[in-house]
C-alpha cells in the first residue's frame, strides 16, 4: 500500500469514511500520519464550535456578572465558580451520567417526541461541556476586561450623550474585547488543548472514530512504542496553534487598528493547561 | 465492619446507608483521596524545584544550559499537557526497563526495539511479574509522580522565569555596584524578590495542579475517579449492597470536593499574596502601607 493510498483509505477515517478496519500489523509512518491527522478533524470540530458558541454566551455571563442587580449577578458568578473551580475531565464524567438519564425514549412535547439519545454522544454531549466551560472561562477574562476600561473612556462617552445600549455597543464592547483579547488568545489556544480529554472521559468512541490523541493511543497501545505517535500529536497541535495565534492575531490587530503601534496590547502565550 | 452490617441483604434505611458507606470498598474510596492528597504533596514542591532549576538553566551565561531551559520551557506551551501524560508514563517506563535489560537480560537477547515494537525478556521487567499488587501500584504512583513533576515543572519554570525578568533591574545594578558577586546577587537580591512576582502564576498553577488530579486515572492509578466509577455502576442482587446507577450521585460529590478545595486553596493564595506584598514596591505593597497608616 502506497502512503498516498493510505491517505485515500484512512484520511477521513474519524468521521467514518473510507477503510473500516484499522490497520492491524505492519504499522507505518504514513498510517500513524494519516489517521492521527483524520483524528485532528475532532479536535478543530470541537474546538471551533465551542468557541464560536462560547464566545456569546461569555458576552452574556461578563455583563451578568458585571450588573447591579443580584438576581442576574448571582446566578453568573455561580455558574463562573462551577465550571472553573472543578476539572474539565470530572465535568464530561458528570454530563454524561446526566445526559444518559434522560428517557430513552424521547419526552414528549404537544404530541411531538424530542429524541434524546443523540445527546449522549460525544459530538453534542462533549461540544455541550466544552461550550459551557469555555463561556466560563472567557466570561471571567472579559469581566476583568470589562472591570479594567478606562475612567476616562466611560467619561468622554457621557460627555458626548452617549446612553444606554449606544454608549455600550460603540464604546464599552470594543474596549472589553481590545483589552481581554491576548487572554482571549491563550483561552482559544488552550480550549483546542483540552478537546484532547474527549475521548479519554466518559463519551464512548463509536467505531474507532476517536480524536487524534485517541488515535496516537491507539498506536502507542498496539506497538509499545510512544516515541511515534504522540510527537505526531505534538507536531498537529503546534501546527494548530500557530493557526489559531494567526487568526486571533489578525482580530487584535483590527480591534487596535486606531492605537498608535507602541500602545497596542500585544499577544503573549500563557499556560494554562488543564481545566 | 459493624456487627450489624453482617447480612446487608436484612438491614434497611439509616442503617443500610451506614453499613453502606463504611464497606470495604468505600474504604478504599476515602483511602484515594489520601492517594490524591499525597500526590499534590509531593508533587507541588517537585515540580517547584524542577521549576528553579529550568528558570535558573535558561538565565544561565552558557549557551547551551540556556538553550536546554528555554526548550523545556518551550515545549509545553504548544502540545496539549495530556500528550505528555499519555507519553512521560510509557517513555519512563521503556527507559528504565531498557536500563535494567543492559544488565538482567542475556547478552544474546536482541535489542527490545524490534521495528516500531519494544519487547524486553521477562526479568527486565519493572516491576517483576511476580511482585505484589502492592508494588505495581506503588511503581504507577511513583511514575504518575514524575510525569506530573516534569509538565508542571515546565510550566513553574515558565512562570519563575517571568518573575525573575520582572525584579527591577535598579535593584540588581545597585547590588553588583556594592561589590556583590553574580551568585551573591542571585542569591540575595533576586529570589528573595522574585517571589512575590512569581506568585499570582504559581497560585494559578496550584489552582490547574488542583484540577490536573483526576488524570491519574489516566496514568492508570487507582484514584478518586476510577473508584467513584467502580462503587456508582449499577450493582445487581449478587453484590452485598444492591443499587441502580449512582455514578451520577459519586461524580457530584467529586464535584462538591474540586469546588471546596480550589475555593478554599483561593482565600489561602489570597492571604499569602498578602503577606508577601508587605514592605514591595508593588501596587498591593503600596495599598497595605496605606491602609496601616
Amino acid at each position: 500500500m502506497t502512503c498516498w493510498e493510505t491517505v485515500q483509505a484512512y484520511g477521513l477515517r474519524s468521521i467514518g469514511i473510507g477503510e473500516n478496519l484499522l490497520p492491524r500489523s505492519d504499522y507505518t509512518l504514513c498510517q500513524q500520519f494519516t489517521l492521527i491527522g483524520s483524528g485532528m478533524l475532532w479536535n478543530i470540530y470541537f474546538g471551533v464550535l465551542a468557541l464560536l458558541f462560547g464566545f456569546v454566551l461569555a458576552n452574556v455571563l461578563a455583563l451578568a456578572k458585571n450588573a447591579h442587580s443580584p438576581f442576574a449577578r448571582k446566578p453568573a458568578e455561580w455558574f463562573v465558580f462551577v465550571f472553573r473551580g472543578s476539572p474539565l475531565f470530572i465535568q464530561f464524567f458528570l454530563a454524561y451520567e446526566l445526559l444518559v438519564m434522560l428517557p430513552r425514549t424521547g419526552i414528549p412535547v404537544f404530541g411531538f417526541t424530542i429524541e434524546t439519545a443523540w445527546t449522549t454522544r460525544a459530538w453534542a454531549g462533549a461540544l455541550l461541556v466544552l461550550f459551557l466551560n469555555t463561556a466560563a472561562y472567557s466570561a471571567e477574562i472579559f469581566h476583568g476586561a470589562l472591570k479594567s476600561i478606562p475612567k476616562g473612556d466611560l467619561e468622554a462617552a457621557d460627555a458626548y450623550g452617549l446612553t444606554g445600549f449606544q454608549k455600550f455597543r460603540r464604546i464599552e464592547w470594543p474596549t472589553m474585547l481590545r483589552l481581554g483579547w491576548p487572554g482571549y488568545t491563550n483561552e482559544a489556544i488552550f480550549l483546542f488543548h483540552a478537546t484532547t480529554l474527549v475521548f479519554f472521559s466518559g463519551f464512548p468512541t463509536l467505531g474507532q472514530r476517536g480524536d487524534a490523541l485517541y488515535y496516537a493511543n491507539y498506536f502507542a497501545d498496539k506497538t509499545f512504542n510512544p516515541f511515534i505517535p504522540y510527537p505526531i500529536v505534538g507536531f498537529y497541535f503546534i501546527c494548530l496553534t500557530l493557526i489559531v495565534t494567526t487568526v486571533y492575531g489578525a482580530v487584535n490587530r483590527k480591534l487596535n487598528r486606531h492605537l498608535p503601534s507602541n500602545q497596542r496590547l500585544k499577544i503573549r502565550l500563557r499556560p494554562n493547561l488543564i481545566r | 465492619m459493624f456487627a450489624a452490617c453482617a447480612d446487608p441483604k436484612a438491614i434497611e434505611g439509616l442503617t443500610w446507608a451506614m453499613c453502606y458507606l463504611t464497606s470495604g470498598k468505600h474504604q478504599d474510596f476515602y483511602w484515594s483521596f489520601v492517594t490524591v492528597l499525597t500526590l499534590l504533596a509531593i508533587t507541588a514542591p517537585a515540580a517547584l524545584a524542577m521549576g528553579f532549576a529550568g528558570a535558573t538553566a535558561a538565565r544561565s551565561h552558557i549557551a547551551p544550559v540556556s538553550w536546554l531551559g528555554k526548550i523545556y520551557i518551550w515545549i509545553v506551551r504548544g502540545i496539549p499537557d495530556i500528550v505528555f501524560f499519555l507519553f512521560f508514563v510509557i517513555a519512563l517506563d521503556q527507559a528504565i526497563e531498557y536500563a535494567k535489560s543492559a544488565f538482567v537480560c542475556p547478552a544474546t537477547d536482541p535489542s527490545p526495539w524490534q521495528g516500531l515494537e519494544f519487547r524486553v525478556c521477562q526479568a527486565a521487567k519493572v516491576p517483576l511479574s511476580t511482585a505484589s499488587p502492592f508494588i505495581h501500584s506503588a511503581y504507577g504512583f511513583v511514575l504518575a509522580v514524575v510525569t506530573f513533576a516534569i509538565v508542571f515543572g515546565a510550566f513553574a519554570a515558565n512562570v519563575i522565569y517571568g518573575a525573575m525578568q520582572a525584579v527591577p533591574r535598579a535593584q540588581l545594578e545597585t547590588a553588583e555596584a556594592y561589590g556583590l558577586s553574580r551568585s551573591q546577587v542571585f542569591r540575595r537580591i533576586l529570589v528573595p524578590q522574585m517571589w512575590v512576582y512569581a506568585l499570582p502564576g504559581l497560585g494559578n498553577l496550584w489552582m490547574i495542579l488542583i484540577k490536573a488530579t483526576p488524570l491519574l486515572f489516566l496514568l492508570g492509578v487507582k484514584d478518586i475517579v476510577y473508584y467513584a466509577r467502580e462503587l456508582g455502576g449499577s450493582k445487581t442482587q449478587v453484590y452485598e449492597y444492591p443499587h441502580g446507577d449512582w455514578r451520577l450521585y459519586y461524580f457530584l460529590g467529586l464535584l462538591v470536593f474540586y469546588l471546596v478545595f480550589t475555593k478554599v486553596s483561593e482565600i489561602g493564595l489570597n492571604r499569602l499574596t498578602r503577606q508577601f506584598s508587605r514592605g514591595q514596591a508593588t501596587s498591593g505593597g503600596e495599598a497595605l502601607r496605606k491602609g496601616a497608616a
